[in-house]
C-alpha cells in the first residue's frame, strides 16, 4: 500500500481541511436557514446533503494529500463553498410546492455533485503528470469538434427555449459545450506550445501590429468557423464567445501578439453582427437585452431576465434572506437564473461575495500557471482558468445585462449535470497542475537567492533537468497556518 | 509567457469588476425603480405575507391593524377592527391594501416603513437578517385628531363633499374627511376577485350631486377619491382671501382703503355684465372698504380689485402658494388651476378670465387642502407651514425611527398683510356671510364661498381659523353642488355651520 502513504516531506495540507469545514459549515447553515424559514425545522435530507458533501470533500482532500500533496489548498475548499451554497439553494427551491420550481431538484443536484467530485478524485489520480495530456492535442481536438457538432445533429439535439446546445441520448440530456471547453484548452494548449514561435515571429508588421502568416492563419480560422457554426446552429452567442474567447486568449498567451487579439475580436465582431443582421432571433435577443422593461417584451421574450432583475433588486444589500424571495416568479431559478435567485436571498453582500470566491479560484488558477514549468502547463492552466473567467462574465453579464442573456450555466452553482461534471474537471486539472507548480524543483529559479545550506531533494519531484541538486524549501507557511501564501513558490538554491 | 499571463489575470480583474458593478447597479442603485415597477409583484406579495405595521392616530388609537390569518397571506389587514362605520371615517387617509395589487392612501405612501423596508430601518433588516427573524413593519403614528375627525365627519352629515383641518402652526393634518366615503375592509378581503369586483364597483358609484327639479347631476369623483386631496372644484368666494392679499401686498391696499363697488361691472373686453349674488347691490354709493367688500363678498368690488392687480399679479400670488406643485403628505395631492398657468383652463388668460378669477371662478380650481392653506397662511403670519400627515415612525420595538419636523413651505404675503386679512376674515364671520361660523367664547375668522360653476347647484365653501388671536386650526370645508343658489342654501347658511362645528370640537371651551 505504498501508493497510499503521503510523500515524504510533503505538506499536510491542514489549512485546506480547516477551509473545508467553513465551506461545508456555510452550507451547512444555508440549508438549516432554509429549514427554519420554511419549514420551521431541519429540512428534509439535511443530513444526507450535509454527509455526501463532507464525505466527498474529505474524500478530495485526502485524495490530494495523496497523490497531489503540493497542490493549491485553497482551490477545493472554494469550490466546495460554492457547491454547497448553491445545494442549499436548490434544496430550498424543491422544498416549496410550486410548479414553476418543479425541475428544483435537491437529490439529483447532490447526486451530479457527488458524482463530480469522484469525477476529479480519478483525474487527480490517473493524471499523474498533466503533461502527459499534450499526447492527446490532435485527440481533444476531434473530441472537441465532435462535441460541438452533436447538438447539431437531428434526433440528438433539441432545442431549448431557442438555443440548441443540448443532446438527448435515452432519460439523460447532456450540455456538451461544457465537456468540449475542456478539450478546446487542451487542444489549444498542445497546438500552441508547438506552434507559438511560427505564430508570433513570422509575418509583416502593419500599422505597428505584427500580423501573422496567411498560412498560419488555418487554426483559427477552423475555430472561428466553429463558432459561428455554434452561433448560427446552435443559436447561443454564449458558447460562441466561451471557444472564440478561449482560443483569442490563448494565442494571446502563447504568442503576447496584440495582432491575433485584434483580428480575432474583428472577426468575432463582423461574425456577430451578419448573423444580426440575417437572424431575427439574434436581433430578439439583443432588443430584449438593450430594452428588456419594454412592455412589449416585458411578458414574452423579457419575461426571465425582468424577473431575474425584480429578484435582484427585491434582495437589494442584504437579501431578503433563506427561503424569503420569491424564485417562483422566476424562470429557471434553479439552473441558468440561480444567480438571480441566490441575489434575491442573499442579497448583494451574497453575490459579491460570491464572484470573489470565482475570483479567487481563478486568480489561483491564472497563478499556478505562471508558476509551472512546462509550455503547455502554462497554456493549459492560463487557458481553463480563462474560459472560466469567460464563463462566468458571459453568465452573470447576461444576468445583469451586460451582454445578450445566453444559456450558459454558472459553474458549480447551477443545478444540471454536464455543467457540474465537467466543471469538476477543470478543478482537478487546474489543483493537478498547481501541484506541479508549487512541487519543489530540482532547477534554480530565476531569481532565486543564493542558500550555502546543502540541498535536500524532496522525493518525487518531477525531474525537470540535470542541475545540480540544491535545496528547496516547501512553501513557507503552508500547513502551518490557516492561510496559506501565495500561490507562488518560493525556491531558493543556487546554480555552483 | 508569464507577462501574458500577468496581463490576462488583469483582463480577469476587470471582467468581474463589470460583473460587480452590474450586478451593484441592479441591487443598490436601480433596486428601487425595479422593486416600485408596475409589473414586480414581489412588493404586494411581501407586504401582504408580512407583519405590516399599524397605522395609529393621535392618542395612540390604532386604525389599522395587521391581524394573523391562516391563509396564504399570513396577514389580514384590517381597518377600525373591521367595523365599517370609523373605518369609512379614516378611509380617505388610511387607504387600503387590495391583493389585486392596488395599493392607495398612507398604504401606498407610507408603505416603506409598513413593510419595514425603508432605507432608515437598514439596521433592524441587519438585526432580522442574522437572527432569521421575520422581518415586522414600522408604526405610522399620524397627526389626525381622532376628536376632529370625528366631529368633522359628523358635522358633513350626508352631504357630498370635504373637511379639511390644520395646524396653521406646523402644517400638521389634524382632520381629513371625504364623503361619501367607502370601507377599506371589504377591498382589503384576501379573495381577489372579490376584491376587484368591489373596487370597480366602487370606481364607477359616482354620487348624485346637485339633483335640481328631478334631474340627477352625479360628481365626477367616486368614494374611493379623497376629495380634500385629489379633488378639485372651484373655490368661489374664499378665493377673495387670496385676491385681497395681492391687492394689499402688491398694490399697497389697506382694509379701510375706500373701492369700487359697482351694480354691475363689465368684464374687461368683453361685454358681459356681472352682478353680485342673488342681484343686490353692494353698497348705495357703489363704494366701499376692502374690509367691507370681502364681509359682504361683494362680486363686483373683487372683479375690479383682481383687474386692478392684474394677471402677473394674480398668477404670481397663486405660484407663491405653491398651487401649481403637487405635495406629498405623504400622499401626493392634485395641483390647483389658474388662467395661464399650468392646468388653468384653455390657457385662457384674457383680462376676463383674470376678473373673474378674482372671484373664484373662470377656470379657477383648488383642492380643499389648498383652501385650507390660503386659511393656514394667514393665521400663521404669512408662512405658510408645509401640511404633513405622519407625525412620527416607529419600529416594530416603538423606537423612534423619524419623526417629522415642520418645515415652511411658502411664505406667500407678509406678517402685516396676514393681519390685515385676519381683521377682514374676522369681519366677515363676525358682521358678515359667515356668521354662523361663530363659537361662542372664541374668535373665528373665515370666508365663505359659493362658487356657480353649475348655477343651479353651486359648490359652497367655508375656509378659516380660530382662535385669531392664537390660530390653533384652520380649515376648509366644501359642499359639492349641494347648494341652490337661493340664500337659504348658501355657503353662509350651509357651509359655515359645519365649520361652527368643527371649530366648537376643535377649540371649543
Amino acid at each position: 500500500m505504498t501508493a497510499l502513504r503521503p510523500e515524504e516531506g510533503a505538506p499536510t495540507r491542514i489549512a485546506e481541511a480547516i477551509l473545508l469545514v467553513v465551506a461545508l459549515a456555510l452550507g451547512m447553515g444555508g440549508m438549516w436557514m432554509v429549514g427554519h424559514s420554511l419549514e420551521g425545522g431541519l429540512p428534509e435530507g439535511f443530513w444526507t446533503y450535509t454527509i455526501v458533501l463532507a464525505a466527498l470533500a474529505f474524500t478530495a482532500h485526502i485524495v490530494l494529500r495523496l497523490r497531489a500533496p503540493y497542490a493549491d489548498q485553497v482551490i477545493l475548499p472554494a469550490v466546495v463553498l460554492l457547491n454547497s451554497v448553491s445545494m442549499a439553494t436548490v434544496l430550498r427551491q424543491d422544498i416549496v410546492p410550486y410548479p414553476s420550481l418543479q425541475g428544483a431538484n435537491a437529490p439529483r443536484h447532490i447526486m451530479w455533485s457527488a458524482i463530480g467530485i469522484v469525477l476529479a478524485c480519478i483525474v487527480i489520480v490517473v493524471i499523474r503528470d498533466h503533461r502527459s495530456l499534450r499526447r492527446l492535442t490532435y485527440t481533444a481536438m476531434v473530441v472537441g469538434i465532435v462535441l460541438v457538432i452533436l447538438p447539431l445533429i437531428p434526433g440528438l439535439g433539441r432545442e431549448i427555449n431557442g438555443a440548441k446546445i443540448w443532446i438527448y441520448i435515452g432519460p439523460f440530456s447532456l450540455q456538451p459545450a461544457e465537456f468540449a471547453k475542456i478539450a478546446f484548452a487542451v487542444f489549444f494548449a498542445g497546438y500552441l506550445v508547438a506552434n507559438r514561435d511560427t505564430l508570433a515571429l513570422a509575418g509583416k508588421k502593419f500599422l505597428g501590429l505584427q500580423l501573422p502568416r496567411l498560412r498560419d492563419l488555418g487554426p483559427i480560422l477552423i475555430v472561428w468557423a466553429v463558432s459561428l457554426a455554434v452561433l448560427i446552429g446552435e443559436k447561443d452567442l454564449g458558447t460562441s464567445l466561451l471557444f472564440f474567447g478561449l482560443f483569442v486568449g490563448m494565442l494571446y498567451l502563447a504568442t503576447d501578439r496584440v495582432g491575433w487579439i485584434a483580428i480575432g475580436l474583428v472577426m468575432f465582431a463582423a461574425g456577430a453582427v451578419v448573423a444580426w443582421s440575417i437572424f431575427s432571433h439574434v436581433q430578439l435577443r439583443v432588443n430584449i437585452w438593450l430594452d428588456a422593461l419594454n412592455p412589449d417584451l416585458i411578458n414574452g421574450p423579457s419575461f426571465q431576465l425582468v424577473q431575474g432583475l425584480f429578484a435582484m433588486a427585491y434582495g437589494g444589500m442584504f437579501g431578503a434572506g433563506w427561503g424569503e424571495g420569491y424564485p417562483q416568479y422566476v424562470p429557471f431559478a434553479f439552473s441558468d437564473f440561480i444567480y438571480a435567485a441566490i441575489g434575491e436571498e442573499l442579497g448583494l453582500t451574497g453575490l459579491l461575495a460570491i464572484l470573489l470566491v470565482y475570483l479567487v479560484i481563478i486568480q489561483r488558477g491564472l497563478r499556478h500557471a505562471i508558476g509551472v514549468r512546462d509550455g503547455f502547463g502554462k497554456l493549459l492552466a492560463g487557458g481553463l482558468a480563462f474560459v472560466m473567467a469567460l464563463q462566468l462574465f458571459v453568465v452573470v453579464g447576461g444576468i445583469t445585462r451586460v451582454i445578450p442573456l445566453t444559456g450558459l450555466t454558472l459553474p458549480f452553482m447551477a443545478q444540471g449535470g454536464s455543467s457540474l461534471l465537467a466543471n469538476w474537471i477543470v478543478i482537478a486539472l487546474m489543483l493537478r497542475i498547481s501541484d506541479a507548480a508549487r512541487r519543489p524543483s530540482a532547477l534554480p529559479t530565476r531569481g532565486a537567492l543564493a542558500d550555502p545550506v546543502p540541498a535536500v531533494v524532496g522525493g518525487g519531484a518531477i525531474e525537470v533537468g540535470g542541475g545540480t541538486p540544491v535545496q528547496a524549501e516547501t512553501e513557507a507557511g503552508a500547513g502551518r497556518s490557516g492561510t496559506p501564501d501565495d500561490a507562488t513558490q518560493i525556491v531558493r538554491g543556487v546554480d555552483r | 509567457m508569464n507577462a501574458t499571463l500577468r496581463r490576462l489575470s488583469a483582463v480577469v480583474m476587470v471582467m468581474f469588476l463589470t460583473l460587480m458593478i452590474s450586478t451593484t447597479w441592479i441591487q443598490f442603485v436601480a433596486a428601487g425603480e425595479l422593486n416600485d415597477h408596475p409589473r414586480n409583484v414581489r412588493g404586494i406579495y411581501s407586504a401582504l405575507a408580512r407583519d405590516r405595521g399599524p397605522i395609529v392616530i393621535k392618542g395612540g388609537e390604532a386604525i389599522v391593524t395587521s391581524e394573523p390569518v391562516d391563509d396564504n397571506f399570513k396577514y389580514q389587514r384590517t381597518y377600525s377592527g373591521g367595523d365599517a362605520g370609523p373605518a369609512s371615517l379614516y378611509a380617505p387617509v388610511t387607504g387600503y391594501f387590495s391583493v389585486n395589487g392596488t395599493v392607495t392612501g398612507m398604504e401606498r405612501y407610507a408603505n416603506s416603513y409598513l413593510a419595514g423596508e425603508d432605507d432608515s430601518l437598514w439596521l433592524d433588516r441587519l438585526q432580522n437578517l442574522i437572527t432569521g427573524e421575520e422581518a415586522q413593519g414600522s408604526s405610522v403614528e399620524l397627526t389626525i385628531d381622532p376628536k376632529i375627525q370625528q366631529a368633522a365627519w359628523d358635522a358633513l352629515g350626508d352631504r357630498n363633499g370635504a373637511a379639511v383641518v390644520l395646524d396653521p402652526k406646523t402644517g400638521a393634518i389634524l382632520a381629513m374627511v371625504s364623503k361619501p366615503s367607502y370601507d377599506p375592509n371589504t377591498l382589503a378581503v384576501h379573495d381577489a376577485e372579490e376584491a376587484t369586483a368591489t373596487s370597480e364597483r366602487l370606481i364607477n358609484e359616482k354620487p348624485v350631486v346637485g339633483s335640481v327639479e328631478g334631474e340627477e347631476r352625479r360628481s365626477v369623483y367616486g368614494p374611493t377619491i379623497n376629495r380634500t386631496i385629489n379633488a378639485t372644484f372651484p373655490p368661489g368666494s374664499t378665493f377673495k382671501v387670496l385676491t385681497s392679499a395681492a391687492a394689499i401686498e402688491y398694490n399697497g391696499l389697506t382694509p379701510t382703503t375706500q373701492i369700487d363697488a359697482p351694480n354691475s361691472y363689465t368684464l374687461p373686453g368683453t361685454s358681459t355684465s356681472v352682478g353680485n349674488f342673488g342681484g343686490f347691490p353692494c353698497s348705495p354709493t357703489e363704494r366701499m372698504t376692502l374690509l367691507e367688500a370681502l364681509q359682504d363678498s361683494c362680486n363686483t368690488a373683487y372683479l375690479k380689485v383682481a383687474t386692478d392687480v392684474g394677471r402677473d399679479g394674480m398668477q404670481r400670488m397663486f405660484e407663491d402658494f405653491g398651487f401649481t406643485e403637487s405635495l406629498e403628505v405623504p400622499m401626493t395631492t392634485s395641483i390647483g388651476a389658474y388662467p395661464g398657468l399650468i392646468g388653468g383652463e384653455g390657457d385662457d388668460d384674457s383680462d376676463a378670465r383674470i376678473a373673474l378669477s378674482g372671484i373664484g371662478q373662470g377656470s379657477v380650481r383648488m383642492t380643499p387642502l389648498q383652501v385650507a392653506m390660503i386659511s393656514a397662511a394667514v393665521a400663521n403670519d404669512g408662512d405658510l407651514m408645509k401640511p404633513y400627515l405622519i407625525q412620527s415612525v416607529r419600529d416594530s420595538d416603538l423606537e423612534l425611527v423619524s419623526q417629522t419636523k415642520p418645515s415652511r413651505y411658502k411664505s406667500p404675503f407678509s406678517s402685516s398683510t396676514a393681519d390685515a386679512l385676519t381683521d377682514m376674515m374676522l369681519a366677515v364671520v363676525n358682521n358678515g356671510s359667515g356668521t354662523a361660523a361663530q363659537v361662542s367664547g372664541v374668535q373665528v375668522a373665515g370666508k365663505t364661498g359659493t362658487a356657480q360653476d353649475d348655477p343651479r347647484s353651486p359648490t359652497l365653501w367655508f375656509t378659516g381659523f380660530a382662535p385669531a388671536d392664537d390660530p390653533q386650526v384652520a380649515i376648509a370645508i366644501v359642499l359639492e353642488n349641494e347648494g341652490e343658489s337661493t340664500l337659504e342654501s348658501s355657503a353662509g347658511s350651509l357651509a359655515a355651520p359645519i365649520a361652527g362645528q368643527i371649530f366648537k370640537a376643535a377649540v371649543g371651551q
